[in-house]
């Protein structure tokens, strides 16, 4: 397999886009990953969307989205794995590049959610239909569900879920792509109001509209793109069961376990080599069981994490200095994409108020359904 | 001969109290109370239905009975709030409980009446010998339009009753019927309430129905009111049955058990089957019951019944009425009642 | 959910009926054809009790556009005595008073509508028992 490096990115805000469509916002966010490697042509395109079908009725988003960018024609497909879509993209488009079928190949991520459609019931799609929706479950019930779980195991409290919060706020606000640029306290998080007992709006990853898009190509044809490459270390994939009944505990993602046991081997690093790492935060809770599941703290240590200051800009190991999903945003297909930019951007040194000084090893972790699918990639800087 | 092999009840946990109903409106609580004999209503869960409280009743029915669902060759719901205009609420319960499909299916409607027409037609079917179990159920969740004395008694529950020819849990001496053209109350088709003639519901309908079909049976078997341990009328409020009981010469004794009205509302075609089950629950071997439904429109069903040696062990399991009545979850506002009971008209 | 993926579900909704694993005795609930736990293909039927055990719950605050009369809602996921686990309502009780162990009972109920002129999907729901 060929060595595989990131050499453009691109983004559009996050946010309530009340102005741009699902192809306006890709276009921009893939001409700008264009721009930035200063190329004119792709190879292949990978789109990953989750619900475009749901929020705004268009399938068949490969065909759509190349020729929006002038590239009908290209090999280009959509790719879904619900929340974890974007990474699954980027996984593709990785294994095209490594496998030497393509040389440049566009992963890109984009989801139009705020259009009017019943956001609750759509993203529930991502659960067991007949097993979870059917009974009324939403995907703040299952992961609440998680957290009841993780609380009665491990004694993590409605706090330490404040914590992440307030973490991820302090983060997304230096980061002008980022929907909420502002700080919460714990006060304002543990008095928003309830979703699904015991997380809160403030608690929980707003409904959001944004695209974003990386550039790949072989490690050894990046310098004729970009003076700042970013190699792609390893890469893993793992599933669990959709439904949460079916898992051995569902205070624990395995999935998330076994994606970053894979990527750790592929990269021939461990836990204690990430000095940067954007993880699925699209509930509170989620950050807390997924740092535990990659190994970036012990199990059950995770709730204590935010709060200790150990995840925060400045502690050992800083997670989600984007703003995470929480404070940057969660257009659920785009996510994974930008999660991938958030640490290209760390290990280039472009991150501004929020980098971490000398990073050079990253992970970024990106999760579907109720932790049924999680992606991880592991970078590193050239 | 052919009998009652199994029976159960069930009634939804949440109430509202009369003075809660009158406060809405502006109306006096104890004038109500006085007049009507209502105490408290139990209201239906947002999840429940005819369908639902049929499949519980059954489920007891069945458990007690001690058989094998699959032997149940006909199952009746008899119901003035089927949940679908048309597809039967029997067949869901019948999918339910494992019965079928080798079964004969069919919801009937006769505003009160309409669980003892089951009953009715169940026993017919066993005595015959056309099939070997029948399951006969009386179940609402009633509708009574908002500011109209019914929404003071329109109620949910219901009981279930299997018939069968061997080991009866309660003999069936007699029957009678006694069925005229009066419209005293009825509800078009597509109209969400009820409508009623006041007090021409009373004398020309409740009474005369009532009160001839019990004199009908009595004659029929030449029993007499002492005869009996207890008697249940339908309730449609607490007094109509216990003035019926004072002019048919039954007691204030013979009538309570089976009054459940008065802490229960008017179930609708569960009302009177609702009440035999509150019998059952304490009758002892040898007892003797009445009972006499009505339904609008308007007729009664009599039946003459007696426990059996059985009937005290086979009701150890399942759930019996008063404690049903005596344990209510919660009183809910009006607010939440017009909600519940979908009054309040929203948004698609 | 419309009439056919609701009609094939019949059996697991109405009757809860399970399957046992012929070669590792494990409890499925609803059946399937491969077992999840030794990849068995041969099943036993097998029923479930109508009682259980709440593993973790959560009250649900927002809701689906067709749930969104009943909210708020308790849901949780119940263990049955055979091993089996299923995300249930838990309803007729106090909101706060469920949590990990609680006992219930499952009741018939209705489970959704399908809009005001669809059909009606029925289920089982928990009840607190006793």
């Amino acid at each position: 397999m060929r060595e595989v490096a990131i050499v453009g990115v691109g983004m559009t805000h996050f946010g309530e886009l009340w102005n741009d469509s699902l192809r306006g916002m890709f276009a921009e966010a893939a001409s700008g990953a264009m721009a930035d490697a200063g190329v004119d042509h792709l190879d292949g395109l990978y789109v990953g969307n989750m619900a475009a079908g749901q929020f705004v009725g268009q399938e068949h988003l490969g065909p759509l989205m190349a020729s929006q960018i002038g590239m009908a024609g290209i090999p280009a497909t959509r790719v879904e794995s619900a929340c974890a879509s974007g990474g699954a993209a980027l996984r593709a488009a990785y294994i095209e590049v490594a496998s030497g079928m393509s040389d440049l190949v566009m992963a890109a991520g984009v989801e139009k959610m705020n259009d009017g459609a019943d956001v609750t019931q759509v993203l529930a799609t991502a659960a067991d239909q007949e097993l979870e929706a059917y009974h009324g479950a939403t995907f703040p019930a299952l992961y609440a569900l998680i957290a009841r779980a993780h609380m009665a195991t491990y004694g993590t409290t409605e706090e330490d879920l404040a914590w992440v919060s307030v973490k991820n706020h302090h983060h997304g606000a230096m980061n002008p792509k980022a929907q909420f640029r502002r700080e919460v306290t714990v006060e304002q998080v543990l008095g928003s109001s309830k979703v699904a007992e015991p997380l809160r709006l403030l608690h929980c990853s707003p409904v959001s509209d944004g695209a974003a898009a990386v550039l790949l190509c072989p490690l050894d044809q990046a310098a004729r793109y970009t003076k700042r490459p970013v190699k792609i270390l390893g890469t893993g994939l793992a599933t669990a069961s959709l439904s949460l009944a079916d898992r051995k505990s569902p205070a624990i993602l395995d999935a998330v376990k076994d994606s970053a046991v894979h990527a750790y081997k592929m990269a021939g690093v461990g836990p204690g080599d990430i000095q940067v790492a954007e993880v699925h935060d699209c509930f509170a809770i989620a950050e807390i069981c997924c740092i535990e599941a990659l190994g970036l703290v012990e199990q059950g240590k995770g709730g204590a994490a935010a709060r200790d200051g150990l995840t925060a800009l400045g502690g050992k190991i800083p997670v989600n200095t984007s703003g995470g999903l929480k404070s940057k945003g969660h257009p659920v297909g785009a996510t994974g994409i930008a999660q991938a930019i958030e640490i290209v951007e760390q290990l280039r040194g472009l991150s501004g108020d929020r980098q971490v000084q000398g990073a050079e090893i990253g992970l970024a972790q990106n999760m579907g359904g109720s932790g049924a699918s999680s992606v991880v990639h592991i970078f590193g800087r050239v | 001969m052919a009998g009652i092999v199994g029976y159960g009840a069930f009634i939804p946990r949440h109430r509202i109290r009369s003075e809660e109903i009158a406060r809405q409106w502006g109306k006096d609580a104890a004038a109500i109370k006085r007049g009507l004999v209502l105490e408290e209503k139990s209201v239906p869960g947002i999840d429940e239905d005819t369908i639902t409280i049929s499949v519980e009743a059954a489920r007891d029915a069945v458990e007690r009975a001690g058989i094998d669902p699959i032997k149940i060759g006909a199952v009746y719901i008899g119901s003035e709030s089927h949940p679908y205009a048309v597809k039967p609420s029997g067949t869901v319960v019948v999918d339910a409980l494992g019965i079928g499909p080798e079964v004969h299916v069919a919801d009937f409607e006769f505003a009160c009446k309409a669980g003892t027409e089951a009953m009715f037609v169940a026993l017919g079917l066993v005595e015959s010998g056309r099939v070997e179990y029948a399951l006969a159920i009386g179940a609402d969740t009633s509708q009574g339009a908002p500011n109209d004395a019914l929404e003071f008694s329109a109620s949910a529950g219901g009981a279930a009753y299997i018939f069968g020819k061997r080991d009866l849990l309660v003999d069936v001496l007699e029957t009678y019927s006694y069925t005229s053209d009066t419209p005293d109350f009825w509800r078009r088709e597509g109209r969400f309430y009820p409508r009623h003639g006041g007090r021409f519901t009373g004398e020309p309908a409740y009474f005369r129905h009532v009160t001839s079909a019990t004199r009908g049976i009595l004659k029929k078997t030449g029993m007499n009111p002492e005869d009996f341990k207890y008697a249940v009328f339908h309730m449609p409020n607490g007094k109509f049955p216990q003035q019926a009981a004072k002019r048919l010469g039954f007691t204030k004794e013979q009538m309570e058990t089976g009054l459940v009205v008065v802490k229960m509302g008017n179930t609708y075609s569960g009302s009177s089957p609702t009440g035999l089950a509150a019998i059952l629950d304490v009758a002892d071997p040898g007892d003797k019951i009445l009972l006499t439904s009505f339904g609008s429109g308007a007729g009664s069903d009599s039946f003459v019944l007696q426990a059996t040696e059985l009937l005290p062990q086979r009701r150890t399991t399942g759930r019996k009425v008063w404690s049903m009545l005596d344990t209510p979850l919660r009183y809910v506002t009006y607010g939440e009642y017009a909600k519940l009971r979908e009054k309040i008209i929203l948004n698609d | 959910m419309p009439s056919p993926g609701y009609w094939r579900g019949i059996p697991s909704r109405l009757r809860l009926e399970a399957v046992r694993c012929s070669s590792c005795e494990n409890v499925v609930y609803p059946s399937r054809r491969i077992c999840p736990h030794c990849h068995g293909t041969k099943w036993e039927p097998a029923e479930l009790s109508r009682t259980g055990e709440v593993v973790t719950s959560t009250v649900v605050h927002v809701a689906p556009d067709d749930f969104a009369m009943e909210a708020p809602y308790v849901l949780a996921l119940i263990e049955t005595p055979e091993g089996a686990r299923l995300m249930l309502q838990v309803t007729d009780c106090e909101l706060n008073e469920i949590g990990p162990g609680t006992a219930v009972n499952l009741e018939f109920r209705r489970i959704r509508a399908e809009g005001n002129s669809g059909i009606l999907c029925y289920g089982f729901k928990a009840v607190p028992a006793g």
